[in-house]
């Protein structure tokens, strides 16, 4: 082995290079994000959105909240915002803490400002859940898209697949016997064709068995074509039949959220591999011998991530927005607890006489979401290299 | 360690290597012709020599570099690497063998990853050779930065702060970085200034005596693979056209192709210059090459049985061999 140690070197053989002036990646990103002004105001709505909606779950909730959202005081429906509560009428417990009904109450008298933290959190969480199972599920199906794509699945792998899932079907509607013969012939073909691996190598003796090695499809159309199969289902109208046969609660949300919105991170996570598999770095570090996994993840991935992270921070308004469909439907969270969805719907049937009701969370989804999009094309303004100066 | 290998011993062997790459057209994907990458190049590479691959844009020499590295796989022939075939080699049977055989590109901008500091790209290489303690590694680190001329505190830099030169320089250490004994240079100076072209050259230069590097040159510049090989290699549409020792290849080309590349020199001193042999643009359909010569069409000399017969090496020199049949006729 030759090895660099043994070796000397001559000093005059170097020379320094004056550097540029050290600038970090998050400086230079933070310098072009700052011109961008909506996208600071989006920015600076996120932070106070995250802010109240944290603080108003320690505000809203435990056995005696300091803001409670269930309180149903009968003799104070429907007072506007600001209004100051009939201290005659409430028992001291009813009294709402600030003194006063910041926005206002509603049918049953529950103090909306109180309703509203309590949303806040329900949107926050399934914004960051749904998008969270979301991206996971697409840089996942999009990696191996992009990395492993030009791989073939064989026919004998679909067919075993099949064998697989048909006999844990049968065995979930209670067919045992037969369910579990069908999964004992998958395993055992899996575990005959592992013990074989090495001699599988020659060539195949018998047509069936050339015919089950055949290529069927590369693992790329595979996954493309399951992404264009989802994308054809109309997803609100999927969520509803999904949320329709669950119980409803709000992980089941979102997680059909989520299930049903990874198609457009796949295709992102897809394209980024796909050219910077060619590129001569991962080149070079193939060529070192660095592990796929290594590749993907270590230096793949931190490149692929700017498209997904814009369009990670839309769909999380688009994930807030759906949910408040579901609420208004009345397919979301179920009742006592409140979301900003429940409240326009609650509302809706007192437009005319209380119309902050139905405005108030309106407004606020608005906001929230209009924040979203704003800081999501900023950043996107921002991490799009034609618009950047140099590198 | 390193006297142990001898002299004239041959590190890399490729016999007859083979890269067709299909054309698919149409909704069904067909296969509507081949384009033939590297068809049939044979060639050996000394132990501490350097091997130069000359020929214009398109002709296949990246992709037999590409080959070389088991980036891609090829269709026929052998590459003899330290006397094992590892053509047949799976991606499992590589491993071991990988570092070896190094890389310099010709982007030095597409060639770094862009969200990693240097260090931290010099150091993958490192972690292969199975180096453990974070110290060592940054010991190591700074002997190879220092190696190519870098100061060792750039090493928490990122490669946009680097100029073309100083990111060659970074690409060298980190093949370097994994003590290889075949460095294959891709063009690596042609994205570069002049001036930082000679610095590179020298640093290569350098770098094989210390450390008895073998190289294969890829490279569009006459002058320079002249300068830096022992061996020439003239390449045209994936067919090794002449090879030749260096001088031997510059005093008596014997391929049009050939005479016309060395014609395009430009020779500093006015009285020398000599007339410059311009060819006729390739206007076929370059990609699907037909029988006989792949030179037809553009070869001054060319004859009707150019288009018919396919064409063998003749010997001219001890060393030198040229595909074409009239350079036996004279």
């Amino acid at each position: 082995m030759m090895n660099i140690e043994e070796k000397t070197f001559n000093q005059d053989f170097q020379f320094q290079v004056p550097l540029a002036p050290k600038q970090t990646r998050l400086q230079a990103f933070w310098f072009l994000f700052k011109q961008n002004r909506l996208a600071i105001v989006g920015l600076f709505i996120f932070i106070l959105f995250f802010c109240s909606a944290l603080i108003g779950l320690f505000l809203t909730s435990g056995p005696e909240p300091i803001f409670d959202p269930a309180m149903i005081r009968l003799q104070e429906k429907l007072r506007p915002p600001l209004a100051k509560p009939n201290l005659d009428s409430l028992r001291p417990e009813e009294v709402p803490t600030l003194d006063f009904y910041l926005m206002g109450t509603d049918d049953l008298g529950r103090d909306v400002f109180a309703r509203m933290l309590q949303g806040a959190w329900v949107s926050l969480t399934v914004g960051f859940v749904a998008v969270g199972i979301a991206v996971l599920i697409g840089i996942f199906m999009g990696g191996i898209a992009g990395y492993f794509g030009q791989y073939h699945i064989k026919i004998d792998h679909i067919l075993l697949t099949f064998i697989l899932v048909s006999g844990a079907g049968l065995v979930a509607v209670k067919l045992i016997h037969f369910g579990a013969l069908l999964l004992l012939l998958g395993l055992g073909h899996i575990l005959y064709s592992i013990l074989t691996k090495k001699r599988s190598r020659e060539k195949a003796v018998s047509s069936w068995s050339a015919f089950l090695s055949k290529n069927a499809v590369s693992v790329d159309t595979l996954i493309m074509r399951i992404v264009d199969i989802m994308l054809c289902f109309p997803s609100f109208f999927l969520i509803l039949t999904v949320v329709a046969l669950l119980p409803a609660s709000i992980y089941n949300i979102m997680i059909v959220i989520g299930l049903t919105s990874w198609m457009g991170t796949t295709r992102f996570v897809r394209a980024e591999f796909l050219s910077l598999r060619e590129q001569d770095f991962v080149a070079a570090v193939k060529a070192l011998g660095v592990s796929n996994f290594r590749i993907i993840f270590r230096h793949m991935m931190p490149n692929a991530v700017a498209p997904v992270l814009v369009s990670a921070t839309i769909g999380i308004a688009t994930a807030i927005l759906t949910e408040a469909g579901l609420s208004f439907l009345g397919f979301g969270v179920p009742p006592p607890h409140a979301t900003w969805g429940n409240i326009l719907s609650d509302g809706k049937r007192f437009i005319f006489d209380a119309p902050w009701l139905t405005f108030i969370p309106g407004i606020a989804i608005l906001i929230v979401v209009l924040s979203f999009n704003l800081f999501g094309e900023g950043l996107r303004d921002t991490l799009n290299p034609r618009l950047r100066e140099r590198h | 360690m390193e006297s142990v290998r001898r002299q004239n011993h041959i590190i890399l062997g490729v016999q007859s290597l083979k890269k067709y790459f299909s054309i698919r057209r149409g909704f069904f994907q067909r296969v509507a012709g081949w384009v033939k990458a590297v068809d049939g190049v044979s060639f050996e590479i000394e132990q501490g020599k350097t091997l130069g691959l000359v020929g214009e844009s398109g002709c296949g020499k990246t992709t037999v570099a590409r080959l070389i590295l088991k980036l891609l796989e090829p269709d026929e022939g052998k590459i003899i690497f330290q006397g094992s075939d590892i053509s047949e080699f799976t991606e499992k049977d590589m491993k071991p063998h990988r570092k070896e055989i190094q890389i310099v590109f010709q982007d030095p901008f597409g060639s770094l990853n862009p969200r990693m500091t240097i260090g931290l790209s010099i150091e993958e290489g490192l972690r292969i050779l199975g180096i453990k303690s974070g110290r060592s590694r940054k010991e190591r680190l700074e002997k190879l930065l220092k190696m190519v001329g870098m100061s060792p505190d750039s090493a928490d830099r990122y490669p946009h702060e680097f100029s073309g030169g100083q990111r060659q320089r970074i690409c060298i250490a980190r093949a370097l970085s994994v003590d290889p004994s075949l460095v294959i240079c891709d063009e690596p100076i042609s994205a570069l200034d002049v001036s930082i072209q000679a610095q590179i050259i020298n640093l290569l230069k350098d770098l094989q005596d210390r450390l008895g590097l073998s190289y294969l040159f890829i490279s569009h510049d006459l002058n320079v693979v002249g300068y830096l090989c022992n061996t020439i290699y003239v390449m045209y549409k994936g067919q090794i056209m002449e090879s030749a020792p260096a001088e031997e290849l510059f005093e008596n080309p014997c391929h049009p192709y050939t005479m016309s590349l060395l014609s395009a020199i430009l020779d500093p001193e006015p009285g020398k210059r000599q007339k410059m042999k311009l060819l006729e643009p390739d206007l076929s359909d370059s990609l699907i090459t037909s029988a006989g010569c792949n030179f037809q069409g553009r070869c001054p000399i060319e004859e009707p049985r150019c288009r018919k017969e396919e064409i063998s090496f003749e010997k001219v020199g001890e060393k030198h061999i040229v595909r074409c049949w009239k350079v036996a006729e004279k």
